[in-house]
C-alpha cells in the first residue's frame, strides 16, 4: 500500500479514480475482463475509453440480460477469468438476484471450498435526484445479508481507486457500490497503482465527543455537519467503514470507546440497514462504552419518490444528522 | 461380420463402458430409493432413473477437461462425468469424505477436478454458469466445450433464452442439452410449455436437434456433432433429449403428489428401458455376452454397496466447518 500522503497533489473525479483502478488492473492481469451494457461508451463513465486501449473482447458490451451475465461470471471465474461487471444501476442487481445470491455467493461454500470466484460487480447506485424508485436504490443492506459477497462502498476518489484495485485482486465475489452523487466529486488521487485492504475502515475526521459512522454518500454529509458543529464546540469523529463486508468493527468500537456516543448515517432504508447492523453490534459489544442511546439516520421505509419535495422528505438530510448528534449529547 | 455397423465409429470398449456407466447410475439410484425410505439420507433426493442414456451418451462425447453444469437431478451427470460413487454417497450422507465435505448434498455435488463446475438446486440456475465457462474458454483461446444440462421445466426460465442469445452472438462453445422427461415437477410439461423446446433454437440462429433420449448411441452422436461444431468455433447447439422420469419429482412425493401420471404411460416407458435396450443391441452385435453383462451388473452393484459402507464409515465434518469455506483467503485483506 502506497503512502497516503501525496507529494504533488493531483485532484481527479471519483469516476476517473474508478477508471484508473480498472485500467491498472486490465493492464496488470490479462485475465481481467470488463463486461456490461454499453461498457464501450459507458453511460456513467467508469469504463469510458477503456475499449480503445484494451479492445472489444476485454471491454465487452453485453445484451440487456443481467441475470445471465451476472451468472456467466461465475462459470467464467471458475475456469480462470477475472470478470468485472458494470451493472450500471444498483436496482439492476434485483434482476439478477438468483445468480448473485444463490450462485456467485454460494458456490465456493457449497462446494466445500473447491473453487475461488474472483468477480467484481460494480455499479452506480443510490439516489441522484428524481431518478425515482427504480433507479435510486441502495442494495447494500440486502446484500450484506447474503453470506458470500464482499461489499465495498467508497466515499472518496482516493478510496474509489484503491478499493477498485483490491476488489479486482480479491479472489472472491465483490460488490462495489459507487453512490451516484459521488461520481462527480474531486479529490486527491496518486497517479500510481495502490490498494486499500478490504475490511479496513478509515477515520475521515478526528473528534472526541460523538462518533458518526457514515457510509458512501453519507460521508460528505456527515463531514459537512461535523464542520458546522465544530463552531459550537461539538467535536465529531467521522468514521467511514469503506467496506461493509468485511466490516471493521474494531475501528468503530475504538472510536466509540473514545467518544462514548454513536450515530450511524446510512444512505439506505432504515429497516435492516447497515446502520441497524452497526448499532446492534456496538450495543452488544460496547454497551458499557455508550453514554447515550445510539442513533440511526437512514431513509424512510418507502421507495424513493420522484417529485423533489417528496424525495427530500424520504431521504436523509444534514439536519437529520445534526439532530441525531444532538440527541446523543442531550 | 461388421460388428460396428450398428454403432458407426463407436468402439467396442466405448460401448461397453457406456453400458457400465448407465448401470452404475441405475444401481446407485436404486440404492438411494431404499436408503431414503429407511430415513438414512438427510434432506431430499431427485432421481434420474430412466434418463441414464442422456447423461452417458452426452458425457461420452466429451474429453475429461470439457465441462458440464448439472441440475437438481444430477447424479447421472456426475457419474457419467467420472465421479466416484463412494464420494458421492458420502456427500449424500453429509460426511466429510463427500465431494463437498458434506456442505452440498444431493443437489450440489461438484468436482472441479472433474470439470463439473456446478450442479444446482435452482431450476435453470446452471444455464448462465455453463455459458460463462464456455465464454472464458473461448476468450482464453482454449478448445474446451461445456455441456449445460437442464430440464424441460428450465426451458421456461428467462436465463435459458438469454443464454442462448448471448451464446449465439458471441459464438460460444456451449451445448444446451434439455432433458425433456415429460413433467415439470408434478404437471405435464405439455400444459406449461409452448411449442417444441427444440424449436427455440431457430430464432436464436443456432442448430437444434431432437434426439431419442433413451438411445444412448443417438445421444452420443448428436452431442459429438455439437462438440465438433463448438470446438471449431461454430458456436452453440440446442439438443432436446426426450425421455421419461421413472420416479417422482423427488423421493417421498407420494405423501402429497397423488397419482398424477397414468399407470399405462409409466409402464410404456419402463418397457423402453434405455439400459436393457442398449445391452440387447450389444448382445445382438456380439460385442457382449449375457454373462459379461451380468458380471458388469453385479460388479457395479458391489461398488454401490461398498459406497454405502464407505459413506457410513466416513465421519461427519467437525461442526466448526460450518464456518469455513465462505471466502478464499485474500492476498489484499488485512
Amino acid at each position: 500500500m502506497a503512502a497516503k500522503t501525496v507529494t504533488e497533489e493531483r485532484n481527479i473525479y471519483y469516476i476517473e479514480a474508478m477508471r484508473e483502478g480498472l485500467r491498472a488492473m486490465l493492464g496488470e492481469d490479462e485475465n481481467v475482463v470488463v463486461i456490461g451494457e454499453d461498457v464501450g461508451r459507458s453511460v456513467i463513465g467508469a469504463t469510458r475509453g477503456l475499449v480503445e486501449d484494451f479492445g472489444p473482447m476485454r471491454v465487452r458490451n453485453t445484451p440487456i440480460s443481467e441475470a445471465t451475465f451476472v451468472g456467466m461470471c461465475v462459470g467464467a471465474a471458475a475456469v480462470g477469468l477475472r470478470p468485472v461487471v458494470d451493472l450500471m444501476v444498483g436496482s439492476f442487481f434485483y434482476v439478477a438476484m438468483d445468480q448473485l445470491a444463490d450462485q456467485a455467493a454460494k458456490l465456493r461454500y457449497m462446494s466445500g471450498g473447491q473453487v475461488n470466484l474472483p468477480i467484481v460487480y460494480f455499479t452506480a447506485t443510490g439516489p441522484s435526484g428524481s431518478a425515482a424508485a427504480q433507479h435510486s436504490e441502495n442494495p447494500h443492506p440486502m446484500l450484506m445479508n447474503v453470506a458470500g459477497l464482499k461489499i465495498v462502498m467508497p466515499s472518496t476518489p482516493y478510496d474509489a481507486k484503491g478499493l477498485m484495485v483490491s476488489a479486482i485482486r480479491d479472489d472472491n465475489p465483490v460488490v462495489y457500490l459507487q453512490d451516484f452523487v459521488l461520481g462527480g466529486v474531486r479529490g486527491p488521487v496518486p497517479e500510481g497503482t495502490y490498494s486499500i485492504p478490504l475490511g479496513v475502515g478509515d477515520i475521515k475526521r478526528a473528534g472526541k465527543d460523538v462518533t458518526v459512522v457514515a457510509i458512501g454518500a453519507a460521508v460528505p454529509k456527515a463531514l459537512r455537519v461535523a464542520n458546522k458543529l465544530e463552531a459550537e464546540g461539538i467535536s465529531v469523529e467521522v468514521v467511514d467503514p469503506r467496506t461493509l463486508v468485511p466490516l471493521d468493527m474494531d475501528l468503530i468500537l475504538e472510536s466509540v470507546a473514545r467518544t462514548g456516543r454513536l450515530v450511524v448515517v446510512d444512505n439506505a432504508r432504515l429497516t435492516c440497514s447497515a446502520a441497524s447492523e452497526i448499532v446492534a453490534s456496538v450495543s452488544e459489544k460496547g454497551f458499557d462504552l455508550l453514554k447515550a442511546a445510539p442513533q440511526r439516520v437512514a431513509w424512510e421505509n418507502v421507495p424513493v419518490p420522484f417529485s423533489p419535495p417528496l424525495e427530500e422528505r424520504a431521504l436523509i438530510s444534514d439536519s437529520d444528522i445534526d439532530s441525531a448528534i444532538r440527541m446523543t449529547l442531550a | 461380420m461388421t460388428k460396428t455397423s450398428a454403432f458407426d465409429h463407436l468402439s467396442q470398449d466405448d460401448a461397453i463402458g457406456m453400458l457400465r456407466n448407465m448401470i452404475r447410475i441405475r444401481r446407485f439410484e436404486e440404492k438411494l430409493t431404499v436408503l431414503f425410505k429407511r430415513g438414512k439420507l438427510p434432506g431430499f433426493v431427485h432421481l434420474y432413473t430412466g434418463e441414464e442414456a442422456i447423461a452417458v451418451g452426452a458425457c461420452s462425447a466429451l474429453r475429461t477437461d470439457d465441462r458440464i453444469t448439472s441440475t437438481h437431478r444430477g447424479h447421472g451427470h456426475l457419474i457419467a462425468k467420472g465421479a466416484r460413487v463412494d464420494r458421492m454417497m458420502a456427500e449424500l450422507f453429509g460426511r466429510v469424505d463427500g465431494y463437498c465435505r458434506g456442505k452440498g448434498g444431493s443437489m450440489h455435488i461438484v468436482s472441479f477436478d472433474l470439470s463439473i463446475i456446478g450442479t444446482n438446486g435452482i431450476v435453470g440456475g446452471g444455464i448462465p454458469i455453463g455459458t460463462g465457462s464456455a465464454w472464458a474458454d473461448r476468450h482464453l483461446g482454449r478448445d474446451n466445450v461445456t455441456i449445460v444440462f437442464f430440464g424441460d421445466g428450465a426451458s421456461n426460465q428467462g436465463v435459458f433464452f438469454e443464454s442462448m442469445n448471448i451464446a449465439s452472438v458471441w459464438g460460444l462453445p456451449v451445448i444446451f442439452v434439455c432433458e425433456n422427461n415429460g413433467y415439470t415437477e408434478w404437471t405435464p410439461t405439455s400444459e406449461l410449455t409452448a411449442g417444441n423446446i427444440v424449436d427455440r433454437a431457430a430464432p436464436m440462429g443456432i442448430p437444434g436437434e431432437s434426439v431419442d433420449g433413451n438411445d444412448v448411441v443417438a445421444m452420443r452422436f448428436a452431442v459429438e456433432r455439437a462438440v465438433e461444431r463448438a470446438r471449431k468455433g461454430e458456436g452453440p447447439t440446442l439438443i432436446e433429449a426426450k425421455s421419461y422420469r421413472w420416479n417422482g419429482h423427488n423421493e417421498g412425493e407420494e405423501a402429497f403428489a397423488g397419482a398424477y401420471r397414468p399407470e399405462a404411460e409409466q409402464a410404456e416407458w419402463r418397457e423402453r428401458d434405455p439400459i436393457v435396450a442398449f445391452g440387447e443391441r450389444l448382445v445382438e452385435s456380439e460385442w457382449l455376452t449375457r454373462e459379461e453383462w451380468a458380471a458388469i451388473d453385479s460388479d457395479e452393484q458391489a461398488q454401490v454397496d461398498a459406497a454405502v459402507e464407505f459413506a457410513e464409515n466416513s465421519p461427519f465434518p467437525d461442526a466448526e466447518e460450518a464456518l469455513d469455506h465462505l471466502f478464499a483467503p485474500s492476498k489484499e485483506s488485512a
